[in-house]
C-alpha cells in the first residue's frame, strides 16, 4: 500500500513539477487548450449541438421508428 | 418531412462539416508525420549519445507540441455534428461507426495523451530508455488513432462487414475483420498515414531550409535535412504507391468516382490517363445534365487501362455506360439499380405495416429476409438508390473530381523531386549555396496542406450523392432542423477555427524565429 501510494505521488510530483517548469509556449497553448474546451462543451454542446434524436424521443423505439420512416419516405 | 426537403440545409449541413474536417487535417497531419519525425531523431540521440541531437530533438519536439494542443478536440465537433445534423445517418449506422470511434477514443487518450506528457515533462526525470519508448508511442499511438477513423470512414465508402436490422432501423457490425480489413480503409489508411509523414518532412525540410537562408542554426538545419529528407522521400514514393493502390480499387469499389476524377464519359479498352487537361462544358447530355469535355489535355495511351487491370486491354467504364448501363460489359443501369433499392424498401415498408397491425409472424418473415445474402446482394446494396429520382444524379460534380485529384498526383510527383534533390545537394555540401532551391522548399511547406486537402475533396465530394455508399444518399441522412441554425454555428466555427489556426502559426513563428536556444 505505502508503495503504491509513494508511486501516486511521484506521478503527482511529474506533472506538478512539468507544469511548474513549463516555458512560454506551454503556458500559452495551455490557455488556448482550456479556452477552447470551454466554449466546445460549454457553449456549442449544451447550446447548439444537442443531439437530434435525444431531444425528440424518449427510448430507442420510438428513434428507430422515426428513422425508419425516414428511410421509408425519404426522396 | 423528409418528401419536402430542404436543399439549403442539405448545403449547408455538409458546407459545415466540409469546414469542420478540412480545418480539423490541418493540425492531424503534422502530429501524424512530425512525431515520427522526432522519435526518430531521438532515437539517433540514443544510440549516439550525442547531445546535438537531444537538442535538435526538443526543438522539434516543442513545434510538435503547439500544434498537437492546438489541435486537440477539433475533431470531436464531427461527432457532435454526426448527432445533431446527421441523425439519420448516426442511427443507421449503428455501431458500426460507434465501434471504431470507441477503440480510437480509448487509444488516443491512453498512447497519446500519457506518453506525450512524459514527452514534454520527462527530460531528464525519467530513463532515456522510457523517454524514447514514450516518443515512439505517442507516434505509434497518433497513427492508430487515424486507422480507426479511416477505418469508419472506409466503410462509408465501400458498407461491408455487417446486416441491416429493420426492427431498430441499424446496421449492425457482423464481421469486425471485414470491417477492419475493408480494402478502402486499409488503402485509405495507408495513403493518409504517408501523406502526413510527407507533411510533417515538408514541414521540418521547410523550416530548416529558413535557417539556412537567414545564415543561422546551420547544424540543425542540415541534420534537420537529412532526417526530414530520408523520411521525406521515403514518405512520398509511399504516398505514389499507396494512392495507384487506392484507385485500382476504386475502379472496382466507386467505379463513378473513378471515372468522374478521369472526366472519362465513354468506356473503352486502351484508356489514356490524362496527366493534365482543363475542362469545358459539352452540348452533349446524360439525362438532362451536360457533360463536359476536355479543351486541353495531355494524356498517356493506354494508362488507365494498364493502371486498373494491368493490361491495355482492360476495359474502362466511362460515366454513360455506369449510368445507362452498358449490358456486353455486364455493367447494371442505374434505373435498374433504382427499381432493386425500391423494392428493398417496398420491404422496409410491409415490416413497418406488419409491425403496425402487431402481424409478429409476417415481420419476423420479413426481418429474415433482410438477413438473407442474396436479398442483400442484389437489392439492399442498392438501397439508397430508393432516393435517386433521375439516373444522372449519381454522377459527383466531375471539375470538382477531376482537378483535385489531378492537383494531388501533380503535388505528389513535384515531392520526390523536392525530397531528392533536397538530399542530393545535402550529400554534395552544396544546399547552403543553393538559395532558389531553399526558398522553393521553404515556400512549399504549405503545399502538402493543398494536396492532402484536395485528396479529401476527391474522396468526399466524389462519391456524392452518396454518405454511405449506394446505401444511403447526404439527403436521407440529414436532420430536419432548421437551417439557420446550421449557418449560425457554420460561421462561428469558421470564426473559431480561424482563431485557432492563427494562434497556432504566430506561436510557432516565434518560436521558430527564437530557435533551439530558447
Amino acid at each position: 500500500m505505502n508503495r503504491l501510494i509513494i508511486k501516486i505521488k511521484s506521478i503527482v510530483n511529474f506533472y506538478r513539477e512539468g507544469f511548474k517548469t513549463m516555458s512560454w509556449w506551454g503556458r500559452r497553448v495551455w490557455i488556448i487548450i482550456l479556452v477552447k474546451l470551454c466554449i466546445i462543451f460549454l457553449v456549442l454542446k449544451l447550446f447548439f449541438f444537442r443531439d437530434f434524436l435525444d431531444g425528440k424521443y424518449d427510448n430507442d423505439e420510438q428513434k428507430s421508428e422515426y428513422v425508419r420512416d425516414q428511410l421509408i419516405n425519404s426522396k | 418531412m423528409i418528401e419536402n426537403l430542404n436543399l439549403a440545409l442539405v448545403d449547408w449541413s455538409r458546407a459545415q462539416f466540409a469546414l469542420t474536417a478540412i480545418y480539423h487535417w490541418l493540425f492531424v497531419p503534422l502530429t501524424l508525420g512530425l512525431s515520427f519525425i522526432i522519435a526518430i531523431m531521438e532515437t539517433i540521440y540514443y544510440t549516439t549519445g550525442n547531445e546535438a541531437w537531444k537538442r535538435i530533438t526538443r526543438f522539434w519536439m516543442t513545434l510538435f507540441g503547439i500544434n498537437f494542443a492546438i489541435g486537440i478536440a477539433t475533431g470531436i465537433i464531427l461527432e457532435f455534428e454526426f448527432g445533431t445534423n446527421w441523425s439519420n445517418y448516426s442511427w443507421f449506422v449503428g455501431d458500426i461507426f460507434g465501434a471504431p470511434l470507441a477503440i480510437e477514443g480509448i487509444l488516443a487518450f491512453f498512447l497519446e495523451s500519457t506518453f506525450v506528457a512524459v514527452m514534454f515533462f520527462g527530460w531528464n526525470k525519467v530513463s532515456r530508455k522510457f523517454h524514447l519508448l514514450s516518443s515512439w508511442l505517442v507516434a505509434i499511438g497518433a497513427n492508430l488513432s487515424a486507422l480507426w477513423i479511416l477505418v469508419a470512414n472506409g466503410w462509408m465508402q465501400n458498407p461491408e462487414g455487417m446486416v441491416f436490422n429493420p426492427e431498430t432501423a441499424r446496421n449492425e457490425m457482423v464481421n469486425f475483420w471485414e470491417v477492419l480489413f475493408n480494402e478502402v480503409a486499409i488503402d485509405k489508411f495507408l495513403h493518409t498515414i504517408s501523406s502526413g509523414f510527407l507533411l510533417g518532412s515538408m514541414f521540418v525540410l521547410g523550416i530548416s531550409a529558413w535557417y539556412l537562408i537567414c545564415k543561422r542554426e546551420e547544424f540543425l538545419a542540415k541534420r534537420s535535412i537529412l532526417v526530414a529528407g530520408i523520411f521525406g522521400l521515403l514518405s512520398s514514393v509511399m504516398v505514389a504507391y499507396t494512392g495507384d493502390s487506392s484507385a485500382r480499387t476504386l475502379s472496382r469499389v466507386q467505379p463513378v468516382k473513378f471515372a468522374a476524377f478521369e472526366a472519362l464519359y465513354d468506356g473503352k479498352e486502351e484508356a489514356g490517363l490524362v496527366a493534365l487537361g482543363i475542362l469545358k462544358n459539352s452540348d452533349k447530355k446524360i439525362g438532362e445534365t451536360n457533360q463536359k469535355e476536355f479543351a486541353v489535355r495531355i494524356e498517356i495511351p493506354g494508362f488507365l487501362s494498364v493502371m486498373t487491370g494491368g493490361d491495355r486491354e482492360v476495359f474502362v467504364p466511362g460515366l454513360i455506360d455506369l449510368v445507362s448501363g452498358n449490358p456486353s460489359r455486364g455493367i447494371m443501369p442505374v434505373s435498374e439499380k433504382i427499381e432493386r433499392g425500391r423494392a428493398a424498401r417496398e420491404f422496409l415498408s410491409d415490416y413497418k405495416e406488419a409491425r403496425k397491425n402487431n402481424e409478429t409472424e409476417k415481420a419476423g418473415e420479413i426481418s429474415l429476409i433482410f438477413r438473407d445474402k442474396d436479398f442483400n446482394d442484389n437489392y439492399f446494396r442498392y438501397f439508397g438508390y430508393a432516393s435517386i429520382d433521375k439516373p444522372e444524379e449519381v454522377i459527383p460534380n466531375v471539375p470538382v473530381s477531376f482537378y483535385s485529384f489531378h492537383l494531388m498526383v501533380i503535388l505528389g510527383f513535384y515531392f520526390i523531386l523536392v525530397f531528392g534533390l533536397a538530399l542530393y545537394y545535402l550529400f554534395t555540401d552544396s544546399l547552403p549555396k543553393r538559395r532558389w532551391f531553399l526558398w522553393v522548399v521553404l515556400c512549399s511547406i504549405l503545399l502538402p496542406y493543398v494536396a492532402g486537402e484536395s485528396g479529401w475533396v476527391l474522396a468526399e465530394m466524389g462519391r456524392q450523392p452518396w454518405i454511405i455508399q449506394d446505401l444511403m444518399p447526404v439527403s436521407a441522412a440529414v436532420s430536419q432542423i432548421e437551417t439557420g441554425s446550421v449557418m449560425t454555428t457554420f460561421f462561428m466555427f469558421a470564426v473559431l477555427f480561424t482563431l485557432l489556426l492563427v494562434a497556432e502559426v504566430s506561436i510557432m513563428i516565434k518560436q521558430i524565429k527564437l530557435g533551439p536556444k530558447h
